[in-house]
């Protein structure tokens, strides 16, 4: 195992964490004085050098990310906009960012402002997390009491202004182009990408989106360097993680380990399978990453590691399963989710995502038909690449992987009615 | 004032609306968080609700209702003093949500997506809150509760008022 470093989660059980004062002890704020003294473009670099990847989904280069922001935006603002509209099921790792070190968070946008350019910022916080909005509405107060945020930071000259916008359930949010719809006030539907956010954002203007965590790296990338940083991870990926952990481990809860950490490592970490029982199937990333057999744990958490298992690092978001679970009902409870949370803009996802969510029910009401799996798995596949975002394609990874690599399962129930996993267990049946 | 016939915003209410419309680039950013303060003074989103905030920002009521209805935070009928909203998803499932809603029925004597006859309890299912190391859990009014068990459940319908 690589060296053991805390990143993110090191103050989150100091008594009042949040505050200000806490975060000053352990050195809060320095790395955005040091920021303030280098050149925006220095910072750009060593973020990219660094190898920082986003953490809200799509692993996309950070400092290459901040690089598009055109240099002549025709007098136009530049803006930051934050996605802390975590919604990607088996996530929550930025509510505890949020709720445990909102400085850290604060202090990597400011200097993500600084390093692009940007004076004012927006945070787009989702609706049902009321705590951390509140903790993150206090925490900007006192930072600005303190010359930290607000006019003139710290006497450099620059300004920065941030403001808390909270959204009203929607998972499509998350994504950055429904996100700034929604920002704007309408219905959350993903815009057609070119331009990117980057060239035309919010309000028309120059935009970078980043997650809470991928900021709350940034200022310990400028703290102790890129080298440092990148050697943390893997070749391609820099730095540490917060990983969530849930479902049948003994100590459900967030993890913070390095990108190179593998699977294996992190379950146990968690203190393992629940007692008495055996790993059945893992989800890696958030309910849209293809599921993983209890074979398939030894792989490397990284962005490129679980994307060679054939899933992905998406969020983060560890869902453990022991052999008590039913697959078949499994995928009903992650189709009736993306069912409902389509945003019906494209047709392949409002159909196919209702459509799959009704045929697993049929199956798991003992009323499937023996065609049913490979016509899934057929109408599945055709949607891929078809739609404006790529809510569908994360809907399309469970699809998949949980009827191929569990096929038996799911022909079980046809052939039977019932279940061989949970014999006799009637499932809850819902409509969406 | 309950979606009966025409209704309009409270004096502070009205200013805190026009604050938050001035606060962003474009007024109509300011939608969902007017639509948050009128939620709080009317109890819901009623036809009437929409038509008074699409006249404040010069937008149609159509517009309004199009993202009253994208927005599940949002009600369109009303609720009770308390929501609770029960996450049914991946990992409260494994964990047992479908026990603790059945229990919630039980307990309050409705079905899902209703009110108690006293107007106290609202009962929802919800997509993934994200508070999965809590599993099973449910938003209670501003709060996360969990992990939930049949006394736990107790404890909160006792509290509530
Ligand atoms: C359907 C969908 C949902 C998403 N949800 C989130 C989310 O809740 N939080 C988030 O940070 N990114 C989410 N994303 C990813 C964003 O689109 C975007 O890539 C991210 O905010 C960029 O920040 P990063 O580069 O720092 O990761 C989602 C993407 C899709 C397609």
């Amino acid at each position: 195992m690589p060296p053991r470093e805390r990143l993110l989660t090191r103050s989150f059980d100091l008594p009042d964490s949040h505050r200000l004062e806490t975060s000053r002890r352990s050195g809060g704020y320095e790395a955005l004085r040091k920021a303030l003294g280098m050149a925006p473009a220095a910072i750009t670099e060593e973020v990219r050098r660094a190898n920082l990847r986003g953490l809200g989904g799509a692993g996309f280069g950070t400092g290459m990310k901040w690089g598009f922001v055109p240099k002549e935006t025709g007098g136009k603002p530049v803006y930051l906009v934050v996605n802390a509209d975590e919604g990607e099921p088996g996530t929550f790792k930025d509510r505890y960012l949020l709720e445990r070190d909102p400085h850290l968070v604060l202090e990597g946008m400011a200097i993500t402002g600084f390093a692009v350019g940007a004076r004012r910022a927006f945070v787009y916080i989702r609706g049902e997390y009321v705590r951390p909005y509140r903790i993150l509405a206090g925490a900007i107060e006192e930072a600005a009491r303190a010359n930290l945020l607000g006019p003139n930071i710290l006497g450099s000259g620059f300004d920065f202004e941030i403001t808390l916008h909270r959204g009203a359930g929607a998972y499509i949010c998350g994504e950055e182009t429904g996100l700034l719809e929604s920002l704007e006030g309408k219905k959350g539907w993903p815009r057609l990408k070119p331009p990117f956010p980057a060239v035309v954002g919010a309000f028309g203007c120059p935009t970078v989106i980043n997650n809470v965590e991928t900021l709350a790296l940034v200022p310990r990338i400028i703290e102790r360097g890129a080298e440092w940083f990148a050697g943390l991870g893997t070749g391609t990926q820099g730095g540490t993680r917060i990983y969530s952990v849930s479902g049948h481990v003994r100590r459900p809860g967030p993890y913070e380990l390095p990108v190179s950490a593998t699977l294996r490592e992190l379950i146990e970490e968690a203190g393992g399978v629940r007692d008495g029982h055996r790993l059945k199937a893992v989800v890696p990333g958030g309910s849209s990453a293809a599921i993983l057999t209890a074979e398939e744990i030894d792989c490397t958490l990284d962005v490129d590691g679980l994307k060679a298992a054939g899933s992905m690092a998406g969020s983060a978001g560890v869902v453990v399963m022991d052999e008590t679970t039913c697959i078949v009902e499994a995928l009903y409870v992650v189709a009736r989710f993306y069912a409902h949370e389509s945003c019906g803009q494209c047709t392949p996802c409002r159909e196919s995502t209702g459509w799959i969510y009704r045929v697993v029910g049929r199956i798991l009401q003992g009323k499937g038909r023996p065609e049913d799996p490979d016509q899934i798995l057929d109408i599945a596949r055709k949607g891929v690449g078809t739609t404006i975002c790529a809510f569908y394609d994360g809907a399309v990874g469970p699809y998949l992987s949980y009827i191929e690599k569990f096929r038996p399962e799911f022909d079980h129930h046809i052939r039977t009615g019932g279940c061989d996993v949970q014999p006799g267990r009637v499932p809850v049946l819902t409509t969406h | 004032m309950r979606g009966a016939g025409r209704v309009a915003f409270s004096a502070e209410t009205l200013a805190r609306a026009r604050e938050l419309m001035a606060a962003y680039p474009a007024p109509r950013a300011a939608l969902l968080p007017v639509l948050r303060l009128a939620q709080e003074e009317f109890g819901w989103i009623s036809p009437e609700v929409e038509e008074h905030v699409a006249g404040l920002f010069g937008l149609t009521p159509a517009h309004v209702h199009e993202v009253v209805t994208f927005y599940h935070l949002l009600h369109q009928k009303p609720v009770g003093r308390h929501v609770l909203s029960v996450c049914h998803t991946l990992s409260c499932w494994l964990m047992g949500a479908e026990g603790i809603i059945a229990y919630l029925k039980e307990r309050l004597g409705i079905e899902e997506g209703e009110t108690t006859p006293d107007g106290r309890v609202t009962l929802l299912r919800a997509e993934c809150l994200c508070a999965c190391e809590l599993a099973p859990m449910m938003q209670v009014d501003d709060d996360y509760v969990g992990p939930l068990t049949r006394e736990r459940i107790d404890e909160v319908l006792e509290r509530l008022d």
